[in-house]
């Protein structure tokens, strides 16, 4: 295992609490959006973004980059926070979220908002989406390599197994899904909507390399992007057990934060929070 | 009578026929094809299933099964959707769909339903529950302006006209027949005598009511939340140039994506406005006239 300094993992804890007033703030201002799901994946995005991907803020669309398609399209917040702090556009541009004439639609669009890989908003196409861009790197001999992050509730979504199909086909082994099991959909729990378990071994039989890691554990996750990078001739699932709104005490682990912003009043209390976890680092 | 649902039954507020039958509510998840499949196997063995999401997921995420399972099958299965059109605001243009009617209205068998208000699409449920056969039903999630009323009589297939007039007729669907009024009465001031049909059938069309409106009024002008491009515009279109043509001027989204914004400013950006439907008169009265 690579060695991973105290410092990097300051630094990415720091940045996620940094993106996650962001997502506050921006679903705030706009009084929509989704911040649970957006807090959930941000530890993963912000391992991706401030460590793992290659890419170029200053050449958003550099051929050789990486990849990183969100499939879930509705935790968009967390995704334009990371562009923005990662420099593709100006931070001040994510409180336009939502708002007309912005570049920062409420669910992604590709060739809109610099750094946006993918357009999602219906549930289930990124990983579809991914093989594409999977089997492209391969044609062309490339060594880039393609991130894809669904949400738990996309695992209903028969197109999500569609692709993993493929991916398992083609040995997409530069393919790399990370699934934000944070056990909360739309409007309930996964288990009473439409029951998962089990998960992992649904992944392994479709015959993916298959790992189960705490989703807001930095060493965990740069662990498991290690292990997918070692394997070969099969894409890698990472079930990443992750809670929805995570950061916020009041947010966390509520359907109710799946697509509702904070008052003004939550959003004090919110902010407040997470500025005391940032002056502890 | 059954309702299936995708992991949407509280925001377009299904569950509250779950609570009245918790056993004839079925939760399918986020899979809509398979919802809709799932209520046409229901439909098969007798049992009458109202398939209720949003409106893109119910019809153009499920176009081929509606199209093979549904109508071709001719199984008596109500798609009812709401969060149509650019009401929808700031999730932006992957949910507002202004394609449904053009999908819907294409296939073989398909009754397509536009309430204008509240009370109009309780008479939607009743008589699509009533017939046999396929039936979508469109409505918006944004709050509008009640325009007809209960003791109004409501059947299937029969255009509504709400305000008599000889100049020009105004045909609007949805959320867009409070619009056609508004216009109507901005008209008047002028001395515009406009006439306003409410086209909550999209199909089967009036044609008797539009067929009139061409021969009386002379002139058309249509509004709907939706593409110009084969919703109601060119459903009326098409009727009264194979029997009374006449100028129309089709109120509507032009061939182009939403965006994210508020309803209301969405309305005004892309010209779904009264003051549009008036610049419409105008436009069908001058050609007219020429
Ligand atoms: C095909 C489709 N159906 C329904 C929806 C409405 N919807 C938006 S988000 C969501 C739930 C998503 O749950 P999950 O994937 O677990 O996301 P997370 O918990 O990570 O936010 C639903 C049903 C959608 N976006 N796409
Ligand atoms: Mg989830």
């Amino acid at each position: 295992m690579v060695e991973v300094s105290e410092q990097l993992i300051a630094g990415l804890k720091k940045k996620a609490v940094t993106l996650r007033k962001h997502i506050i703030r921006m679903t705030h201002n706009a009084q929509s959006g989704h911040p649970g799901g957006s807090m959930s994946a941000c530890d993963i995005v912000t391992a991706l973004y401030f460590h793992i991907l290659r890419v170029d803020p200053s050449n958003p669309t550099w051929p050789d980059r990486d990849r990183f398609v969100l499939s879930k399209g509705h935790a968009c917040p967390v995704w334009y926070a990371a562009l923005a702090e990662r420099g593709f556009f100006p931070v001040e541009e994510l409180m336009t979220f939502r708002k007309l004439n912005s570049r920062l639609q409420g669910h992604p669009e590709l060739g809109t908002t610099p750094g946006v890989e993918n357009a999602a908003g219906a549930e289930g196409q990124g990983l579809s989406f991914s093989v594409g861009l999977a089997l492209a790197a391969r044609m062309d001999h490339k060594a880039w390599r393609t991130y894809c992050v669904l949400g738990d509730g996309e695992q209903d979504v028969g197109q999500t197994w569609e692709a993993a199909m493929a991916a398992s086909k083609y040995g997409l082994d530069s393919l790399t899904a990370f699934i934000d099991r944070n056990g909360i959909q739309q409007e309930g729990r996964t288990e009473d909507i439409m029951p998962l378990e089990p998960l992992a071994e649904k992944w392994e039989a479709f015959n993916w390399h298959v790992l189960t890691i705490d989703g807001h554990d930095f060493r965990q996750i740069l662990a498991a992007i290690e292990e997918a990078h070692r394997t070969r001739g099969r894409p890698t699932a990472v079930i990443a057990r992750t809670v929805k709104g995570k950061g916020v005490s009041f947010m966390e682990n509520k359907i109710k934060y799946h697509g509702a912003a904070t008052s003004d009043d939550e959003l004090k209390l919110a902010l407040a929070e997470l500025e005391a976890m940032e002056a502890a680092f | 009578m059954v309702v299936v649902g995708a992991d949407t039954t509280e925001s377009i507020k299904t569950i509250e026929f779950a609570k009245a039958f918790p056993d004839r509510l079925f939760q399918l998840g986020i899979a809509e094809p398979n919802m809709i499949s799932v209520a046409a196997g229901l439909a098969a063995a007798g049992k009458i299933p109202f398939a209720a999401t949003y409106s893109v997921f119910g019809s153009a995420h499920t176009y081929n099964v509606i199209r093979q399972n549904v109508a071709y099958t001719n199984l008596n299965v109500k798609i009812f959707c709401s969060h149509a059109g650019l009401t929808v605001g700031p999730d932006g243009a992957t949910h507002q769909i202004n394609e449904d009617i053009a999908l819907m209205r294409g296939i073989p068998r398909m009754t397509v339903l536009v309430p204008a208000d509240g009370p109009e699409t309780a008479k939607c449920v009743d008589a699509a529950g009533a017939m046999k056969g396929p039936v979508y039903c469109r409505f918006s999630r944004t709050n509008v302006p009640t325009v007809t009323s209960a003791e109004d009589g409501f059947a299937i297939g029969k255009a509504r006209v709400l305000r008599d007039g000889f100049d020009v007729t105004l045909i609007g669907c949805g959320i867009m027949v409070a619009r056609c009024l508004e216009a109507a009465a901005t008209l008047e001031r002028e001395r515009i005598s406009a006439r306003v049909i409410n086209l909550s059938t999209v199909k089967p069309l009036d044609l008797a009511t539009i067929d009139r409106a061409a021969r009386e009024t002379g002139g058309i002008v249509t509004a709907e939340e939706h593409t110009v491009v084969h919703g109601i515009g060119a459903a009326v279109a098409s009727a009264i140039a194979a029997n009374h043509p006449v100028p129309i001027a089709m109120v509507g989204v032009q061939d182009v994506f939403g965006e994210s914004g508020e309803a209301e400013e969405l309305l005004h950006k892309y010209g779904l406005t009264a003051e549009k439907i008036v610049e419409g008169a105008h436009d069908v009265l001058k050609r007219r006239d020429r």
